[in-house]
């Protein structure tokens, strides 16, 4: 299993989450938002960098609880409700969003 | 929250020589999804879970120590270590990593506890649920 | 209010039984089960603690697994007291939380 990029295949996992995290860079997030119907915009950008970050400084990928909590710190309550996540991630922020960004399936993810 | 049970997980054992540490760690995160009251218990070899700059470069381990550090992000807020554990293995809270958390009120206040052993048999002992590791 | 903490290391294989004892509060039980039972044998050098311990707290061993070791009832520290798996789940029962010393 894998993603077809620049004539190489990175492998991804039976969910479509990267096996190696050091394979990814923004135009392979691209491919894998193109795979899931999202076409990104700058607010989607936001969201996958603070996964980003959040995924450097700690190790982990967040829960949507915290995920919230945290960009709502960050960016400000509009930035950050539900609502607004969903709209970016139909099928949800935490585990999309990730998947985009290059991260496992957040921890405790359900 | 009222009907939320009191969770402590009970930390024994030094990361990367077993799993115990991760495998606790990992259990805590998805519980703290679960809105229950919950505190970590450093004991014994648990100490050395904490301990500041953790470098696994050349063992090729996982270092999963920076997650301790979004444990407040989870709610998680009170991590209670042993001061005599410390004693017997010469170290003291400052090998430790500074770990925090926020409140509604306030920002950066620290999450570790030093305390003694009978005060460490308190807390036990105001649990519903002890998870040991 | 009380816990039960129970004990599956050897004393001689690392710290459980003596931190469950040292963290153990007056009117606790402490039940030594698999390997952790041989610490319970009259002249180990776990004995004295245990001797101590059952001032103001109550030893059990797990039957099966003393008598799976090679030990009778005679060669335990005097005091404590040996439980079937009835007793175990009794035990268990009548505390208010179960602490596992791995």
């Amino acid at each position: 299993m894998g993603y077809h990029f620049n004539g190489q295949d990175i492998a991804h996992d039976e969910e479509g989450y990267l096996t190696d995290l050091s394979q990814w860079n923004a135009d392979l997030a691209l491919l894998i938002a193109k795979d899931e119907n999202v076409a990104m915009t700058d607010e989607h950008w936001e969201v996958v960098n603070f996964l980003r970050e959040y995924y450097d400084e700690y190790q982990i990928a967040p829960a949507i609880r915290v995920l919230t909590k945290a960009l709502a710190k960050k960016m400000g309550p509009e930035k950050s409700s539900n609502k607004y996540l969903y709209e970016l991630f139909p099928y949800g922020p935490a585990k999309q969003a990730c998947k985009i960004a290059g991260l496992p399936k957040p921890t405790g993810c359900v | 929250m009222s009907d939320a049970k009191k969770f402590l997980y009970l930390n024994r054992k030094a990361p990367y020589g077993t799993i115990y540490a991760l495998e606790s760690l990992e259990v805590v995160l998805i519980g703290a999804a679960f809105e229950q009251q919950v505190s970590l218990a450093f004991v014994d070899d648990g100490v050395y879970q904490l301990m500041a700059g953790q470098n696994t470069k050349g063992s090729g381990f996982k270092n999963f120590s920076n997650t301790y550090k979004a444990l407040g992000d989870y709610d998680v807020r009170n991590l209670y270590v042993e001061k005599e554990s410390l004693d017997e293995r010469g170290l003291s809270v400052d090998d430790l990593m500074p770990i925090t958390h926020d409140t509604d009120d306030e920002e950066d206040l620290p999450s570790i506890m030093v305390v003694s052993r009978a005060e460490m048999a308190k807390v036990m002992s105001e649990q519903d649920v002890v998870l040991s590791f | 209010m009380s816990t039960l903490h129970t004990v599956n290391k050897s004393p001689f294989d690392g710290t459980s039984l003596s931190s469950a004892l040292g963290l153990a509060l007056p009117g606790d039980a402490v039940l030594l089960i698999e390997d952790g039972v041989v610490g319970a044998r009259k002249g180990s050098s776990a004995a004295k603690a245990i001797e101590a311990s059952l001032a103001s707290c109550k030893v059990y061993v797990l039957g099966p697994d003393v008598a799976a070791r090679g030990m009778k009832a005679e060669d335990l520290v005097s005091g404590v007291e040996s439980v079937d798996y009835a007793g175990f789940v009794d035990l268990a029962a009548n505390h208010a939380r179960t602490q596992s010393w791995l």
